[in-house]
């Protein structure tokens, strides 16, 4: 079951992403993105991430995506435009070269179990285990507020830059 | 003091500098929304902006002085208490107080917000600082984010110039391309070898395990996030436009800060991560700084604003440097973070003279505008052919000194072609070079132009006769720095040891 619904979220993630590329209307890529990351959130949801998940769809699929298009809407980009990669064998290189790395990649992971590296990543048992003992969101939260909470102090001043420039650069008066 | 971080407040003091120079730059946002803004005129508080921030740099140098005493009991943890880490800083800290003291005149004039620029330069610096100080991939990331963002923010700064907002959304599309291919690049590496720590990345190698193909794919992806950061032809695409249009205290500060910690990052990943495939990426890293030393260097030759001819120097300057990383020896990695420092110092005073003859503005920006210059300003005049004279790489300044260890340290590596052709491309930078100083003190301007106006404060003029003083010093003595590059570069090399001579012992 679980394997049938991961083909089924990965088709639509995949699909999703070539709609977002080959579309020409951006508010129509916009839409394929948005079933890309829903697709993607399925697959979190599969690997008993559920709080990723849903912070996906909230925050990814929901907020970001929509501003999107506010700002597709309010620029009044909603137009068909001509493809960038113009030339039929620049389509083809786009996409034989992104085929051979994905191939490439797929590649990798047969016969990955009997690498004794695989035993350092949990697992669905690893998995189960952790969320049994600290909760679905302790398991994110734990690890964010202990280990890595450098990083997360560093994001705190990521925004701020982020935050700053933008009121620098898109304030009315200068 | 000894750091164990059991306890995570060991991380504060690991992270002091950091810490330090963080809050100082949120505290000099608020004091530039302190001042009633007028408008048309420079904030009244510019020159206090400055100063504070300049002296926020000092205090974070000084913190960064006093982490020599510390040492930590691991060696593989996230924040590293290296010498490499603190030498990085200097230069970047080095970087930024130049920036901001030699681009004065340019905010005021051109009415520039101050206190955002500032602390846009404060927390680049910061995000810098944890680049070349952490061996974890995520906060690496984070960190490139966290320069990069403020990067394009300065890149676009100049609101009332169209050419600065196209250089900033060129800069950003591209660096944000660059940052996917860094991101892909380190989650490869995750999956192919369980983590994302430098060290245990290496352990893993060297034991074998990990899966050597999404390795090598992961690998390659950070090659090439790294090769378009520090602009190694052919991801270069971006650095001539972003800096041309810039303005010129963001190209300062970009090519000279920006690049370094860059190339601090690209040393730290590559030789603490992967020095057990050597094999495989040196042949890579060969043909980025062969590419980059031969192109940039050409397309230099015929450029005629100095503005562009400069942007190209710092790319072709990116390739010498590569020449060092390619070496990956221990002396290598000494004399690429002595170049560093001598390429932030030169690169930032000539862009300190060229925003003074441009009129703290993007205007004579040509070649023939210099015509007359020298003797019109022989200071000035003077201060720019001995920054030119560093970055053609003559005898008797720093910039010589700095090429012949980066000789020295692909001869170790027995990289002849390598070596050669930094020599030869380096001859032909002279061409390029010397021509803005031909024209200074050979050409006169022409009948009926009037002088260059020159508006030079004392600061100004003061912080670039120090960087010359130091150019020529470095030039003559680098003994003293070089030993405090080679200790910072100790454990950092492949082919560690053995044919180490140790010029400076």
């Amino acid at each position: 079951m679980v394997d049938v619904l991961f083909f089924v979220f990965a088709a639509m993630a995949v699909g999703g992403a070539f709609g977002v590329v080959l579309q020409k209307n951006p508010v129509a890529s916009l839409l394929f993105m948005v079933g890309t990351l829903g697709a993607i959130a399925g697959i979190f949801v599969l690997f008993e991430a559920h709080f990723l998940a849903a912070v996906q769809v909230i925050v990814y699929a929901g907020a970001i995506m929509v501003l999107f298009l506010f700002v597709i809407m309010l620029l009044n980009l909603g137009h068909d435009y001509r493809a960038d990669i113009r030339s039929g064998i620049g389509a083809f290189l786009a996409f034989a070269v992104s085929g051979a790395f994905a191939g490439l990649l797929a590649r990798q992971f047969r016969g990955a179990e009997e690498n004794p590296l695989y035993q350092r990543f949990p697992g669905p048992e690893g998995m189960d285990a952790l969320l049994a003992e600290q909760g679905i969101v302790g398991a994110i939260a734990r690890p964010l507020y202990t280990d890595y909470v450098v990083a997360f102090e560093l994001v705190a001043i990521l925004l701020l830059v982020a935050l700053v420039g933008a009121v620098a650069l898109a304030k009315r008066r200068v | 003091m000894t750091l164990d971080f059991v306890s995570r407040a060991d991380f504060i003091w690991a992270l002091l500098p950091e810490i330090v120079l963080s809050c100082w730059a949120m505290a000099i946002l608020l004091v530039g929304v302190w001042e009633k803004e007028r408008p048309g005129l420079p904030p009244r508080n510019l020159r206090l902006l400055a100063w504070l921030s300049v002296a926020g740099l000092a205090a974070t140098a000084g913190v960064n002085g006093w982490l020599y005493g510390v040492s930590g009991t691991d060696a593989s943890g996230m924040i590293a208490l290296d010498s490499f880490r603190l030498f990085a800083n200097w230069i970047f800290l080095l970087g930024a107080a130049l920036t901001i003291l030699v681009s004065l005149p340019y905010i005021a004039k051109q009415r520039l917000q101050a206190g955002e620029f500032y602390t846009l330069v404060l927390l680049a610096t910061v995000g810098m600082m944890v680049m070349a100080g952490t061996r974890n991939l995520i906060l690496l990331f984070l960190a490139i984010e966290t320069m990069t963002i403020s990067a394009y923010v300065l890149t676009a700064y100049h609101r009332a110039d169209r050419r600065s907002a196209e250089a900033g959304l060129k800069y950003f599309i591209l660096g944000a391309f660059s940052s996917a291919f860094l991101l892909y690049g380190i989650a490869l590496t995750w999956g192919a070898t369980g983590s994302v720590n430098l060290a245990e990345i290496a352990q893993t190698i060297e034991a074998g395990a990990g899966f050597t193909g999404l390795l090598m794919a992961g690998m390659a992806l950070l090659g090439v996030g790294f090769a378009f950061k520090v602009g190694a032809v052919p991801f270069h695409m971006w650095a001539p436009d972003a800096y041309e249009g810039a303005p010129s205290p963001s190209t300062a500060f970009m090519a000279a800060a920006v690049k370094a910690a860059s190339f601090a990052a690209l040393l730290r990943v590559f030789l603490e991560a992967f020095p057990g495939l050597y094999e495989a990426w040196y042949p890579v890293m060969w043909w980025l700084a062969a590419l980059t030393m031969l192109v940039a260097n050409l397309i230099a030759l015929s450029q005629s604003s100095v503005k562009r001819m400069l942007a190209y120097s710092s790319v072709a300057h990116g390739g010498y440097l590569l020449v060092g990383v390619t070496a990956a020896n221990e002396f290598a990695t000494a004399s690429v973070l002595f170049y560093l420092l001598v390429y932030t110092i030169m690169t930032i005073g000539a862009f300190g003279i060229v925003m003074i003859v441009s009129g703290h503005g993007e205007e004579r920006l040509q070649v023939d505008d210099y015509a007359g210059f020298g003797w019109q300003q022989p200071v000035l005049g003077v201060l720019l052919t001995i920054f030119l004279l560093a970055l053609a790489g003559f005898p008797g300044t720093a910039g010589f000194m700095a090429k012949i260890f980066l000789l020295q340290g692909a001869v170790e590596s027995q990289l002849w072609t390598l070596a050669i052709l930094l020599a030869l491309t380096t001859v032909v930078s002279y061409y390029y070079y010397l021509r803005v100083a031909w024209y200074m003190w050979m050409r006169s301007a022409d009948a009926g132009e009037p002088a260059i106006p020159v508006v030079a404060p004392g600061i100004v003029r003061f912080t670039l006769i120090g960087s010359a003083a130091v150019m020529i010093y470095l030039g003559v003595l680098p003994g003293a720095v070089l030993e405090g590059a080679i200790s910072a570069a100790e454990h950092f090399g492949v082919v560690a040891g053995e044919a180490f001579m140790g010029l400076a012992r």
